[in-house]
C-alpha cells in the first residue's frame, strides 16, 4: 500500500510523516507540490511545517498548489487524507474540513508533549484506538487553536466527528478542546498534534502515535 | 552621489573620504593607499572597512587565537580545521560532523527578535556551506537581571526570534543557556550554534578555483537592510548618547532560508558547484573577496546584475548589505543549466553574476565601469593585526581577596530553604518557558535535548550511530580566573557529553568579551584564549573554529568575560545511554569526585551579592578520568542515570534530578554547608542498581575517582539530612519563577 507525503515549499515534517508511513508498513511516496500528479497512491498525508512560510494565513496559499487539486478530488471520492498540524491548516483552507485554525491563546509557538483523548475510532486514521483511550504525542505549533461558530461545533460534536480532545489544561484555547476532526465520511482527519514524532520511544515521548499510520493500513487491507 | 570609478580614483587622488565614519582608522586608511598604490574608490573603502572591522578580520584576537592551531593536538579526526566557514570532523562510519558557535550580540540588544533570528539563520548557512545538512541548533543566551525592565522587553523577543526562525527551518534546539547578572544589561548574550552531517565526500569549501567558472548568486534579493551592520553594530562600543542605529540591524525570512538550505542540499547532492561560500556579516564584499581569496585566480564581478529589492542601492550598499538568506557559488559552465534548473525548481532566484580569471585581482564592474580592482586577500585575509595592550586588571587582586560569607546550610531547615531558594533562583529555575518554545522533535532524530545534560541527535537510522553537543561557560570563574574559568568551562561542556556515555571529540567557542581597547578585558581575552588552548591540548581534543565577539561593553562597563565552550562527542549507539535522571524507586545514589568549599564564584554567593574570592584549578586529569569512568559505564550499562554538578552544587542536581521523573530521594550528607552549596568542578551524580555497586567500585579504583554513596531513589519528597522536601514544593518553587517574570 502506498502513502503518499507532500512536500510544500516550508514543509518540515515530510520526512517524519515519511518514517512513521514506513514504521507502520506501507511504502511512503514523496509527491511535489507543484506536480498534478498522486503517482497512483492509496491515500495522502498533508505534514506539518510553514508551507510557503504561513504567508497571508497557514495553509492559505498550499491550498491552490496544482498537487492540491488532485488531492481534493481524490478525497471527495474518499480516498483517506490526514493533515498534520500545517497540514490540518491546509484542510480546512481547502474547506476539506470546517472551521480554522488560530493563534494559540497564549501567543506563543507551544512545544509539548500533549496528552490526548480518542473520541472517534471510526475513520480511516483512527481505527487503531479505542474509544476513551489516552494517548501522548507532541504538540508543536503556534497556530493551532481550532475555531468554528456555533452552528458548526455543534454538527462537529452531535456527529461526532471530534476525533481527538486535548486533556487537562486546554493548551491553545482551542474550541471544545479539539485537537482532531474529521469530515462526514471519516477519510479526511486534520489533527493539530504529531503522531509522527511519536513513533518511536528513542526519538519521541512514546510510540503512541504509530496507530494513525497502521489505521490507514488496516482500512485499505479491508 | 556620482559614480566613483577606479579611473576617477586615479585621476583625484586628493579626495576627502569618510574613512574614519566607517571605522577605519588614519593608518588603516593610509595602508589601503599603500597597497592600491592610490586611494580607494568609494566602493573599494566600502568592501576595505567592512572587511576590515572587528567582526569579520579579527584584527585584535588574531594573535591570541593562533594558539589554537599551535597548540594543536595531532589527530586524524579533524577533517576541515580552523580558517573554513565551520571545521569538520570524523565520526566514523563515513559520516563528518560541522559544528560552530556565532554570537549575534549587538543587533538582539537593539531589535532582539530579528537579531536573534538572523543569529540562527547566520549560523545555520555557515553550516549547510560546508555542504552539510543542518541537524539542530543550540542557544547559549545571556540577559541582565531577571528582573530588570530592559530583561523584560529583550528576552521575549529573543526568545522568540530563536523559535521563530529555528522552527521555521526545521531544525531542532536541542539546548543551550539561559544565564542572568547585571553585566549583561544593555548587552545581551545571543549565541547561536548549529550543527550539521554530512558524508566525507560532500565536504564543500570557499574557493573560486577555475578560470572561465561562473560566479553564481542565488536566494533573497539584495536589499537595504544591515548595510555595515557588522562594521558599525559589532565593532563599537554602545554610547547612550549616540544615534539610533536600527537600519542596520537585518531582516530575516525563515521561509526563503529554508528553501535555499533545500535547494543547496539538491544542487550539493549533484555534485555542481566548485566552491560555496554564504553571505552574512560584510555580505558580498565577504563572498566575493573569500572566494577568490581561496582560489588560484581572480575574479571578474558585473555588480550591476545583482537582483535587488531596491532599486536605488549604490554599488556601495549593495556590497556591504547583509540582506540574508543568499549564498554564492561557484560553478562550471557544463553544469550551469542544471544548477538554474534546480533553483528554479525551488522558486529561488539566481543569477550569474561573474566568473572566475587566470589574473589575480578580484575586479568589480557597475554598468560597464571598473569600480573595484584589489587583490583579494588583502581585503579578505590581509587585514590589519594588532597586538593590543593588556594589563592585568586592578579589580583581581581585590577580589580574589575577598572571604566569602555566605549562609551555611546546617539544620533541616536551613536545608530546605537552601534548596528551595536554589531551585527557584533565575539561573536555575525551570527553563521550559524558553524551552517549549522551541520545536525539539522535528527531523525525528532528537534523543536528548534540555533539561538533559547534552543535546543528543542520532545521525544514522539504520545503525544508530549519534552525536551529542553541550555548550558551557562559567563567567563568575572566569571573573575571578580568565585562565581557569576556561579550562573549567570546557572540562564542564566535555562532562556534560560523558554523562549520557558520548566520548568528546572536537571543540569550539564563542568568545564574548568587552572591549579590546581596554588592557584590562585584552588580558582577560588573552587568559581565556591561553587556558582554552592549554586544556584542549591537555584532554587531546581538536578546537574545530569559533568566533569572537568583543565590544560587549556599555560605557566603561565590560561585561563578565564569557567564553562559551561547545564540545562535540560521539556515541556509537544512541539506544545506549545512560539517562540524566532516574525514573524508579530503589536505586543506590552516589557522587563521583571530590567536594571542596568551592563558593568563590558559585550561583549561592551570587545570590549573596559576594563576587569575590578564588576559582577553583582545573584538574583536567581527574575530569579525564571522570570521563574515562562515565564512557566505560555507559558502555557496561552500570549506570541507570548521571547528572553532572555545575551551577547550585549538589542542591540543584538533585532538585533536577528528582523532579525529572517526579521520583523522590532520601539522602544523607557530611557538612551540608559545603556539600549542598559547593561548586567544585569535575563532580557527577550517579544512579545504580544495587547490583552494580561492585562494578561502580571497581570503575571508580580503575580510574582513580572517589565514590560517596549518598542515599536511595524513592518516595514522594527530597529528603536531605531529615529536611524533607516535597516534590510538589519543590516543583511549585521551580517552574514558577519564569512564568511569573515574563508572563
Amino acid at each position: 500500500m502506498k502513502v503518499g507525503v507532500v512536500t510544500f515549499p516550508g514543509t518540515l515534517d515530510d520526512r517524519d510523516a515519511a518514517r512513521a508511513a514506513t514504521y507502520a508498513g506501507t511504502t511512503a511516496i514523496s509527491l511535489w507540490h507543484n506536480d498534478a500528479d498522486l503517482k497512483g497512491v492509496d491515500a495522502v498525508i498533508l505534514p506539518g511545517g510553514f508551507s510557503y512560510g504561513d504567508y497571508l494565513r497557514c495553509g492559505a496559499i498550499s491550498r491552490f498548489a496544482p498537487v492540491m487539486e488532485k488531492i481534493i478530488d481524490a478525497a471527495n471520492g474518499g480516498m483517506p487524507l490526514l493533515g498534520i498540524c500545517n497540514g490540518f491548516q491546509v484542510l480546512c483552507e481547502a474547506h476539506l474540513l470546517p472551521g480554522a485554525l488560530t493563534r494559540n491563546h497564549e501567543l506563543h509557538f507551544l512545544c509539548r508533549d500533549q496528552k490526548l483523548e480518542i473520541t472517534n475510532n471510526q475513520t480511516t486514521w483512527t481505527s487503531s484506538y479505542k474509544v476513551g483511550q489516552e494517548i501522548v504525542i507532541p504538540l508543536k505549533n503556534g497556530e493551532g487553536s481550532f475555531q468554528c461558530d456555533d452552528a458548526t461545533l455543534a454538527a462537529l460534536e452531535g456527529e461526532g466527528r471530534i476525533i481527538a480532545r486535548y486533556v487537562g489544561e486546554n493548551p491553545n484555547g482551542s474550541r471544545n478542546k479539539i485537537a482532531g476532526i474529521t469530515n462526514e465520511r471519516g477519510n479526511v482527519v486534520g489533527l493539530m498534534p504529531h503522531p509522527e514524532h511519536a513513533i518511536d520511544p528513542l526519538t519521541g515521548p512514546t510510540a503512541d502515535g504509530l496507530g494513525f499510520f497502521t489505521s490507514v493500513l488496516i482500512a485499505m487491507v479491508k | 552621489m556620482a559614480l566613483d570609478t577606479v579611473a576617477i580614483a586615479k585621476a583625484n587622488p586628493d579626495t576627502n573620504q569618510p574613512f574614519a565614519e566607517l571605522g577605519l582608522k588614519s593608518d588603516e586608511y593610509a595602508r589601503i593607499k599603500e597597497i592600491l598604490g592610490r586611494r580607494p574608490t568609494s566602493s573599494e573603502l566600502a568592501m576595505y572597512s567592512v572587511m576590515w572591522s572587528e567582526h569579520c578580520s579579527y584584527k585584535s584576537s588574531k594573535v591570541h587565537l593562533k594558539q589554537f592551531g599551535e597548540k594543536a593536538v595531532k589527530t586524524d579526526a579533524l577533517l576541515v580545521g580552523i580558517g573554513e566557514n565551520a571545521g569538520v570532523v570524523d565520526v566514523g562510519q563515513g559520516y563528518a560532523v560541522t559544528f560552530k558557535i556565532e554570537s549575534h550580540n549587538h543587533p538582539s540588544f537593539i531589535e532582539p527578535y530579528q537579531g536573534a533570528a538572523t543569529g540562527i539563520g547566520g549560523i545555520v548557512r555557515d553550516i549547510l556551506t560546508m555542504g552539510a545538512r543542518p541537524i539542530a541548533v543550540m542557544d547559549p543566551l545571556r540577559f541582565g537581571p531577571a528582573d530588570a525592565a530592559d530583561t523584560r522587553r529583550v528576552l521575549p523577543g529573543i526568545i522568540a526570534g530563536v523559535g521563530g526562525y529555528g522552527n521555521c527551518l526545521g531544525l531542532p534546539n536541542i539546548g543551550g543557556e539561559v544565564v542572568f547578572d547585571e553585566t549583561y544589561i544593555g548587552n545581551p548574550l545571543v549565541n547561536a550554534l548549529c550543527v550539521g552531517v554530512m558524508k566525507h565526500s560532500d565536504i564543500k569549501l570557499a574557493k573560486a578555483a577555475g578560470a572561465g567558472n561562473l560566479v553564481v548568486l542565488y536566494g533573497a534579493k539584495t536589499g537595504g537592510d544591515g548595510i555595515g551592520g557588522v562594521s558599525v553594530l559589532a565593532s563599537e562600543t554602545f554610547d547612550a548618547t549616540g544615534p539610533a542605529k536600527r537600519p542596520a540591524v537585518q531582516v530575516g525570512d525563515p521561509f526563503v532560508e529554508k528553501v535555499l538550505i533545500e535547494c543547496s542540499l539538491e544542487i550539493f547532492a549533484e555534485d555542481l558547484v566548485v566552491g560555496i561560500q554564504d553571505l552574512g556579516g560584510a555580505g558580498l564584499s565577504c563572498a566575493t573577496s573569500e572566494l577568490a581569496s581561496g582560489g588560484s585566480g581572480g575574479m571578474k564581478v558585473e555588480l550591476d546584475r545583482v537582483p535587488l529589492r531596491d532599486a536605488t542601492l549604490s554599488p556601495e550598499e549593495i556590497l556591504m548589505s547583509e540582506s540574508q538568506e543568499r549564498m554564492c557559488a561557484i560553478v562550471e559552465p557544463k553544469h550551469i543549466a542544471r544548477f538554474l534548473e534546480i533553483c528554479e525548481k525551488w522558486d529561488v532566484t539566481v543569477t550569474v553574476i561573474g566568473e572566475v580569471t587566470d589574473g589575480e585581482r578580484l575586479e568589480i564592474t557597475w554598468h560597464g565601469e571598473l569600480i573595484v580592482d584589489v587583490p583579494p586577500r588583502t581585503v579578505a585575509h590581509e587585514g590589519p593585526v594588532y597586538n593590543r595592550p593588556l594589563a592585568k586588571p586592578d579589580y583581581l587582586d581585590r577580589v580574589n581577596a575577598e572571604v566569602i560569607n555566605v549562609p551555611r546550610p546546617e539544620t533541616a531547615a536551613q536545608i530546605k530553604e537552601t534548596v528551595l531558594k536554589l531551585a527557584a533562583t533565575p539561573n536555575l529555575a525551570d527553563k521550559s518557558w524558553v524551552t517549549s518554545q522551541y520545536d525539539r522533535y522535528v527531523q525525528g532524530n532528537t534523543i536528548q535535548s534540555q533539561p538533559d545534560d547534552s543535546g543528543m541527535v542520532r545521525i544514522d537510522e539504520r545503525t544508530h550511530l549519534g552525536v551529542a553537543i553541550a555548550t558551557d561557560a562559567n563567567a563568575n570563574w572566569s571573573y575571578l580566573n580568565p585562565y581557569e574559568g576556561a579550562k573549567l568551562a570546557l572540562a564542564e561542556a566535555a562532562r556534560n557529553i560523558a554523562t549520557a556515555g558520548a566520548k568528546p571529540l572536537a571543540v569550539t567557542n564563542c568568545l564574548n568579551f568587552g572591549s579590546p581597547e581596554d588592557p584590562g578585558v585584552m588580558w582577560q581575552f588573552a587568559e581565556s584564549v591561553r587556558g582554552l588552548a592549554d586544556g584542549c591540548l591537555e584532554m587531546g581534543l581538536p578546537v574545530t573554529g569559533g568566533n569572537v565577539s568583543f565590544y560587549n561593553q556599555t560605557g566603561a562597563v565590560a561585561i563578565l568575560p564569557t567564553p562559551v565552550i561547545g564540545v562535540l562527542g560521539v556515541i556509537d549507539d544512541v539506544r545506549i545511554r545512560t539517562p540524566m535522571s532516574f525514573n524508579r524507586a530503589g536505586l543506590e545514589l552516589y557522587l563521583l569526585g571530590d567536594t571542596a568549599d568551592d563558593i568563590a564564584g558559585s550561583e549561592w554567593a551570587y545570590m549573596h551579592g559576594q563576587r569575590g574570592g578564588k576559582a577553583p584549578t582545573a584538574d583536567l586529569q581527574r575530569e579525564m578520568r571522570l570521563i574515562n569512568l562515565l564512557v566505560a559505564g555507559r558502555t557496561s550499562q552500570v549506570f541507570s542515570a548521571a547528572h553532572d554538578l555545575s551551577q547550585g552544587g549538589l542542591s540543584a542536581t538533585l532538585t533536577e534530578m528528582v523532579l525529572r521523573h517526579n521520583i523522590g530521594a532520601v539522602v544523607e550528607i557530611e557538612n551540608p554547608g559545603i556539600t549542598l552549596i559547593s561548586e567544585s568542578p569535575g563532580r557527577v551524580v550517579v544512579a545504580i542498581k544495587p547490583a552494580q555497586a561492585a562494578a561502580l567500585t571497581s570503575l571508580a579504583e580503575q580510574n582513580k575517582i572517589t565514590i560517596t554513596k549518598l542515599g536511595t531513589t524513592g518516595g514522594t519528597s527530597l529528603v536531605i539530612n531529615g529536611a524533607d522536601i516535597s516534590l510538589t514544593e519543590l516543583r511549585k518553587a521551580h517552574s514558577e519563577t519564569f512564568p511569573k517574570l515574563f508572563g
